[in-house]
């Protein structure tokens, strides 16, 4: 019998790692030592070209350049960086909002047409990035169809706009309509920080860069809103019957009891939301490559541009690893917000 | 919005403030449709329209004259092959994932076996890691390794995804180890529990799996852009678009462009449309377990 189990044992473990096998060479070899080496090229000169075994350890020199030492790679970083930042703060809040008001409406018992408008809203999530920006591009022109409804909607009050070329940011355009502007305005917009002037700082996404982030919004929503949805028909119907039996109307029934309800799905879509915008890439390379001025240039395309294009793959590997600790601690911030209520 | 909240007895009296409150929440949701369907109406019917006219008039929804041209143009471009690329691909990494992460899966799930759960750690842990940081090093390997430029290098990194197994797993530890226990008593080994017994029940977690990672393949621009850097033949419809608009650079030949968008959409929502069920049950299977 005892030496029935341990066979037993013993098959087990054998098949347990047979069947583990193809999965754990591919993750070596794809996924675990690119990301050692990830870490230990960010420490190097390679150019990407000349076989890697001849690159140079150079320290944190790379980390150096980026954070430290005036010059553009370290403004390039401290743009990207807030390029970045603007998209993430713009597109998450209002991917997140919008998905979840649309998951609620589509989720009523009563509403006809439900299965159209499901699909319709979810059809852009399955698309290729790389198509919609090339739609998205034929749109934004000058004479293209945004500006057209736009024109249309305020009876011929907006002013065409050429959004791709547009390196103007909003709250600069809000400031200079106020008429604030960096020459007459107080001293300390001109001072420098890490390699930007507070000035350039505060001047929010470009036009350029607010086109991408609605033209995101408008392909995540869909996803997202799926994501609500199911967690939406988990909530049990009695719930809601025994809220509509107390007397209580739509909203307070949203606030009291579907909010709490799906604070972790919440979590989960914030946290999808950072972790996609922090990354966008596909969209630049289509649409924008960085410009104009600079104002679409993003963390991972900046990876992107300087490892494979500039031949500076050392210093590629360093900005991406940085890109990492950062979406990892806002992952672990958005945790602490809302993620320890989501556990209870 | 609130209109459509509250339950309204259809059949009887309605008060005409409660019709028209429907009426405009109704109009509401189809002109929201039309936001997210609008662009591919307009994206059809342009790439039929000839060139001078797309430059006079981008916004107008029906041709004037219907042309082939911009088909013409990009199968001259060798879109075909491209579109055989993407196929191959696609099905080739759906099928490693099929096979792949339920094996793996279901050991992590179902066979006591030490080292288990370190290694099941592991694999969660790499989920975290973004892919644009693996870009760079996955070069570096796939070049030591000779695989840039070849459907290898296409192919092989992507396999097996650590979403599938994570996917896979959650699915085989909801299933009645009764029906393992009756096949061990029919003298069956592991190797054919998994394939006779196991792998046949799995369908509704699979067919989430086959949609998600066929979807995520063919739709893979960053990673073939990597991997491909001189032979064209080699192209996805992804990354010949994205080379084909670098190339052309301000002056874009929007009906050929289209038309390549077109071909690149299509699939997945011919796809989409006959499975769409399974699109979202599959989304929201993952997306309450993730």
């Amino acid at each position: 019998m005892a030496s029935g189990i341990r066979g037993q044992d013993r098959e087990d473990t054998v098949a347990g790692w047979l069947f583990m096998t193809p999965a754990l060479i591919i993750f070596a070899v794809f996924l675990i030592i690119p990301i050692i080496f990830a870490v230990y090229y960010s420490f190097t000169d390679w150019n990407g070209i000349s076989p890697p075994s001849e690159a140079n350890i150079i320290g944190a020199e790379n980390y150096r350049t980026i954070l430290v030492e005036g010059g553009i790679r370290q403004s390039d970083f401290f743009k990207a960086l807030k390029n970045t930042t603007y998209f993430a703060l713009g597109v998450v809040p209002t991917q997140t909002i919008l998905a979840l008001l649309l998951a609620v409406v589509v989720n009523q018992r009563l509403l006809r047409f439900k299965n159209f408008f499901r699909t319709a809203y979810y059809f852009p999530s399955i698309t290729s990035s790389v198509a919609i920006s090339l739609i998205f591009l034929f749109l934004y022109q000058r004479s293209g169809l945004i500006n057209s409804v736009l024109e249309t909607i305020t009876f011929g009050a907006w002013e065409p706009i050429a959004w791709m070329s547009d390196a103007r940011g909003l709250i600069h355009i809000i400031l200079e309509s106020l008429g604030v502007t960096l020459r007459d305005g107080p001293a300390f917009l001109r001072s420098e920080l890490l390699g930007l002037t507070v000035w350039d700082w505060i001047s929010g996404p470009s036009v350029a860069l607010a086109a991408i982030m609605i033209m995101n919004t408008w392909t995540t929503i869909g996803t997202m809103m799926i994501i609500f949805l199911a967690a939406l028909q988990d909530i049990p119907s009695s719930v809601y019957e025994a809220a509509a039996v107390d007397g209580a109307t739509a909203w307070p029934t949203f606030r009291r009891i579907t909010m709490p309800m799906l604070r972790p799905t919440i979590f989960f879509v914030v946290t999808l939301g950072l972790i996609g915008t922090y990354q966008v890439f596909d969209q630049i390379y289509v649409m924008s490559s960085g410009g104009p001025a600079k104002t679409t240039l993003t963390m991972a395309y900046m990876v992107y541009r300087n490892g494979f294009r500039n031949s500076e793959m050392g210093l590629g590997a360093a900005i991406a690893i940085l890109l990492f600790i950062i979406i990892f601690v806002l992952t672990l911030i958005q945790r602490r917000i809302t993620g320890s209520e989501a556990n209870m | 919005m609130a209109a459509v909240t509250q339950p309204v007895p259809v059949r009887e009296e309605v008060p005409w403030t409660v019709r028209l409150r429907l009426i405009l929440s109704y109009t509401l949701l189809f002109l929201l449709a039309l936001v997210f369907l609008y662009p591919f109406l307009l994206t059809i019917t342009t790439s039929f329209k000839p060139l001078p006219e797309i430059a006079r008039n981008p916004v107008q929804l029906i041709p004037e004259t219907i042309t082939l041209e911009g088909y013409t143009r990009m199968r001259n471009l060798n879109v075909g092959r491209w579109a055989f690329n993407s196929a191959l691909v696609a099905t080739v990494i759906t099928l490693g994932n099929i096979l792949f992460a339920s094996m793996a899966g279901y050991a992590l799930a179902r066979i006591p076996f030490p080292g288990r759960q370190p290694l099941f750690l592991t694999i969660l842990g790499t989920m975290m890691v973004p892919g644009i940081v693996l870009l760079i090093p996955l070069f570096i390997i796939l070049r030591q390794l000779s695989l840039i430029d070849t459907y290898w290098g296409l192919t092989l990194p992507k396999l097996v995804g650590a979403f599938g197994v994570f996917l896979m797993k959650q699915f085989f530890e909801s299933v009645p180890k009764e029906l393992e226990e009756a096949a061990r008593i029919d003298g069956a080994n592991r190797l054919q529990m998994f394939f006779r017994v196991i792998l046949p029940i799995a369908r509704p977690a699979l067919i989430a799996l086959i949609i998600f990672t066929f979807q995520g393949a063919w739709n893979d621009f960053m990673f073939p852009l990597i991997v491909i850097s001189v032979r064209q033949e080699l192209y996805t419809l992804p990354l010949g678009l994205a080379v084909l608009r670098g190339g052309l650079g301000e002056n874009l030949q929007w009906n050929a462009i289209l038309a390549g968008s077109l071909i690149t959409t299509l699939p997945m929502a011919i796809v989409f449309i006959f499975f769409q069920r399974y699109f979202i049950e599959g989304i929201s299977y993952s997306g309450i377990k993730g």
